[in-house]
């Protein structure tokens, strides 16, 4: 079946994508907010793998997507108990309060 | 046809839901559009014959991950949190950076195929009748043995560091 919908499309709502979740991570000031754009960074990143994988019709491509979810499962886990933590002790969200290793 | 159409949806609730995420003040309201791009994602990821990433996708991404956000925004005190700055002080040096971000990836689309060294396309088509799942089962089980178990391994690290780190007195 010849694919409808050309590679470079799925490349550039990827790099869209991206560069959404990188405007999210460096403007929002809440650190869940920021930990969210992380999170649609690399399901940009996956997007791209899979369209790769579809395209060349090699299977290693959802291999990756799918060891970069686990890994981002992982990553979510951890990363919500520091923000539980940090918010146990310092009872703020906002990442410009949390400035103890800054000075 | 089918495929375009459906392509302008998934792209648009991605897009959609990926600007509301970063822009809405409440983080109730950022997760629960975040979810509706993922679901977005997911779309596309069954457009493109990839059933078993899709399902992971709902179940590991939309049923897991962002439960276990919601979960937290619970836990966390939001009404203080929301009467603060939600933006950047320094917010030219991060439209400098997006800029220079969009700028790297809008040259590399521009150079099209130029800009990459391609795979040659698997030479073996798989076998017929077999589906998506099937295929990257006997992948995954075989040639990526050993990835597959040291996941195991990162994710049983994962779940005891994190319940050690949100216990009240280690």
């Amino acid at each position: 079946m010849p694919a409808a919908v050309p590679l470079s499309w799925y490349l550039v709502l990827s790099a869209v994508l991206f560069s959404l979740g990188v405007a999210g991570f460096f403007f929002r000031r809440n650190i869940i907010t920021m930990f969210m754009s992380i999170e649609l960074m690399l399901n940009a990143v996956n997007l791209s793998f899979v369209a790769f994988s579809f395209q060349l019709k090699q299977v290693s491509g959802n291999i990756f997507a799918f060891f970069v979810m686990v890994v981002a499962a992982a990553e979510a886990a951890v990363g919500l108990a520091i923000i539980l933590t940090v918010f146990k002790n310092r009872a703020t969200l906002n990442v410009d309060r949390i400035d103890s290793m800054k000075y | 046809m089918t495929d375009t159409v459906l392509f302008y949806v998934f792209a648009l609730l991605v897009l959609g839901g990926g600007v509301l995420t970063i822009t809405r003040k409440s983080a109730v309201h950022s997760a629960i559009y975040l979810i509706i791009s993922l679901i977005g994602v997911g779309g596309l990821y069954l457009l493109q014959q990839a059933e078993f990433l899709f399902a992971v996708q709902i179940i590991l991404y939309v049923g897991g991950v962002m439960l276990l956000f919601l979960f937290v925004i619970m836990l966390v005190n939001l009404e203080q949190a929301a009467t603060e700055r939600q933006f950047n002080k320094q917010w030219w040096i991060a439209l400098a950076c997006v800029l220079a971000v969009g700028a790297e990836l809008a040259y590399v689309l521009y150079r099209g195929a130029a800009a990459f060294q391609f795979a040659r396309p698997s030479e073996t088509p798989p076998a017929p009748g077999m589906g998506n799942t099937e295929i990257l089962a006997q992948v995954l089980f075989s040639e990526y043995l050993l990835p597959f178990e040291v996941a195991s391994v990162l994710l049983l690290v994962a779940v005891v560091g994190s319940v050690i780190m949100a216990k009240k007195r280690i």
